[in-house]
């Protein structure tokens, strides 16, 4: 009788593994890596500080600092249905921190139609002060121009038509107008990043390239030396930015990873 | 029945002997965790807290009695807290610090407080040392500071009639070396949080700002005017510093390299530690080398008296014309906000008094 027991157990546990294996679709972790080019030249910080990069205005520039949060994983399959990864990360590319970022929750192996992420943050998750890891490390923007954070602080300097060395600050924020008595926002500037189709069988890595030197160029040639600073104000110049990050990032390749 | 009575005898009193014992040597320190202000609680994030080194009472008694004793020096005439008096938010009013011989530094004696929250653990106004322990090594030794050994400065601790003990109490040995005292004085440093200015109380609704000081807010954070939130933070950090590292066009040439000194980097020379603006009415003079003596001094500067350099950070303003220009009432205004951050009950905490 006893051996009868066992015997119908094992056989009950195995099939129970079966159908497991049959009928559960396998989650998937994903991560996201983020490097840098300048027209197809990579760049890292080891290129940062020195005057050797031009924009498609002719100006010659340095940077000497590039960090950007990026937010929202976004995962549709055909049906339809939307997976939404709600963190973000400040890819920091003055000090090689957090270029590749993975977030601790999985999503269903599969079809996906399209992958996005959001440049910057979306403006229900844009509130001001409330994450303490972007304010500790000073990613506001004033109250006086909405709150919130920033989504790009990107520093150097570049050469004038005088040849002087001048600084530029390209911070992409939410656009704000606050020349009134009221704070008005024109148009939103996150930005959508569609990454395309993908199918997710294992783990992944996706390899996304930033193609700095485009933030200059598409569809608005920049002309530093009338944009250099006090641009976060400036809603005309935040929209150009929004316009020319259109095409700012690209998937390069989707990687297995362990 | 006779012989059961004398084993538990016997062992009833091993058992007191050993409580007995344990009376003596035992080592049991009290945690003593920090105060997290509610603003810094609900703004940042938590401090920086070494899992080698947590505070206790024991530990924090001790190392406030370090601070402020002379003996750590060559000729037992100078403390740290002569160079960090607590009525100064624990820096002093000269440009240099004096050395026990006399000798003049070249650095500004930096403010002490907040220290936990330093997230990058870079300590110096040129970053040159990784955690606030390892900050604690080099004055000591420093031939133009305290200018002793390690050698004399544990020989005097070991004969001393009450540091044993209170080595003892604090890390259960009453041997005594150079990392036990770094250990102890952080553990003070570390309670040294400064919260109550009047703008934190204003941020918790428990005051109100003047209008000087409301538009002196308003300049700070409007990036067409001071532009003063990128490196010093806002009202949604509580620090009021970056902690990171910045040439503020003070030079065109530097006979300072700073943070350049330190990496080897060209690309560093001239930067220093954003310092906090919290207690500036207890800190003066101001920047690495105590060069203005007011605070109208350092608002004139990246007013009018930027100067250009390869380094120069490029969030400096309008550095060609010499800097942000800022209107005299926008001046005076701004001044009044700095001075909003003030916190008039550290300076006078008994806690970090020797009182």
């Amino acid at each position: 009788m006893n051996r009868k027991v066992c015997i119908l157990l094992v056989l009950l546990s195995l099939l129970s593994c079966h159908t497991d294996s049959d009928d559960k679709i396998s989650n998937v972790t994903i991560s996201f890596h983020f490097s840098h080019l300048w027209d197809g030249t990579p760049v890292t910080n080891e290129d940062f500080n020195d005057i050797k990069f031009t924009i498609e205005n002719g100006e010659r520039l340095s940077i000497e600092r590039l960090r950007y949060l990026i937010s929202d994983l976004t995962f549709t399959n055909p049906n339809g249905d939307v997976w939404v990864i709600d963190a973000y990360n400040l890819v920091d590319v003055t000090n090689a921190e957090n270029l590749t970022f993975s977030p601790e929750s999985s999503i269903p192996g599969g079809v996906y139609s399209n992958v996005s992420f959001t440049f910057g943050l979306k403006n229900e998750k844009n509130m001001d002060g409330v994450y303490p890891d972007l304010n500790s490390t000073s990613w506001n923007v004033p109250q006086i121009l909405g709150g919130g954070y920033h989504y790009m602080q990107f520093d150097g300097k570049f050469l004038t038509n005088t040849n002087v060395e001048q600084g530029y600050n390209y911070h992409a924020i939410r656009a704000v107008d606050n020349s009134g008595d009221q704070i008005t926002y024109p148009q939103d500037t996150f930005i959508i990043v569609n990454l395309g189709p993908v199918t997710l069988i294992n783990n992944a890595m996706f390899q996304i390239e930033m193609n700095i030197a485009e933030w200059f160029k598409n569809p608005n040639t920049w002309d530093l030396s009338s944009l250099n600073q006090m641009l976060m104000p400036n809603p005309t110049a935040q929209i150009m930015m929004y316009e020319n990050g259109q095409n700012v990032f690209s998937l390069k390749s989707v990687e297995s990873s362990p | 029945m006779q012989h059961w009575l004398a084993h538990i005898s016997l062992f009833l009193t091993l058992i007191g002997l050993s409580c007995s014992n344990e009376g003596v040597d035992a080592y049991s320190p009290t945690p003593s965790s920090l105060k997290i202000p509610p603003l810094f609680q609900e703004k940042i994030l938590n401090p920086i807290l070494p899992s080698d080194n947590p505070q206790t009472v024991e530990g924090i008694t001790l190392g406030k009695k370090l601070f402020f004793d002379p003996l750590l020096s060559g000729d037992n005439t100078q403390a740290c807290a002569d160079c960090h008096m607590a009525k100064n938010a624990f820096t002093d009013t000269r440009r240099f610090s004096e050395g026990i011989d006399g000798s003049m530094g070249t650095r500004n004696s930096m403010p002490l407080f907040n220290l936990a929250w330093n997230y990058d653990e870079k300590f110096f106004w040129d970053g040159r040392v990784f955690s606030l322990e390892h900050q604690a090594f080099q004055p000591v030794t420093d031939p133009g500071e305290m200018k002793s050994t390690w050698v004399q400065v544990v020989q005097k601790l070991e004969q001393h009639p009450e540091y044993p003990v209170l080595f003892r109490r604090a890390f259960g040995q009453s041997s005594i070396d150079s990392i036990l005292v770094t250990r102890a004085i952080a553990q003070f440093e570390r309670t040294l949080i400064s919260s109550n200015s009047k703008f934190d109380k204003f941020l918790m609704g428990k005051s109100t700002l003047t209008v000087e000081e409301q538009n002196g807010f308003d300049v700070f954070m409007d990036e067409n005017r001071g532009d003063c939130f990128h490196c010093h933070g806002s009202d949604n950090n509580p620090l009021w510093t970056d902690n990171l590292f910045h040439n503020n066009g003070l030079d065109e040439t530097f006979t300072d390299l700073g943070l350049g000194k330190f990496t080897g980097d060209p690309a560093d020379n001239g930067k220093f530690k954003t310092p906090s603006l919290r207690n500036l009415a207890f800190t003066a003079p101001y920047m690495h080398d105590g060069r203005f003596t007011t605070l109208e001094d350092v608002i004139n500067h990246y007013s009018e008296g930027l100067k250009h350099s390869p380094t120069i950070d490029p969030l400096m303003k309008k550095v060609a014309q010499g800097g942000v220009q800022l209107s005299a009432q926008d001046k005076a205004d701004l001044k009044a906000f700095l001075l909003s951050l003030s916190d008039f009950e550290f300076v006078i905490n008994p806690d970090f008094n020797t009182q």
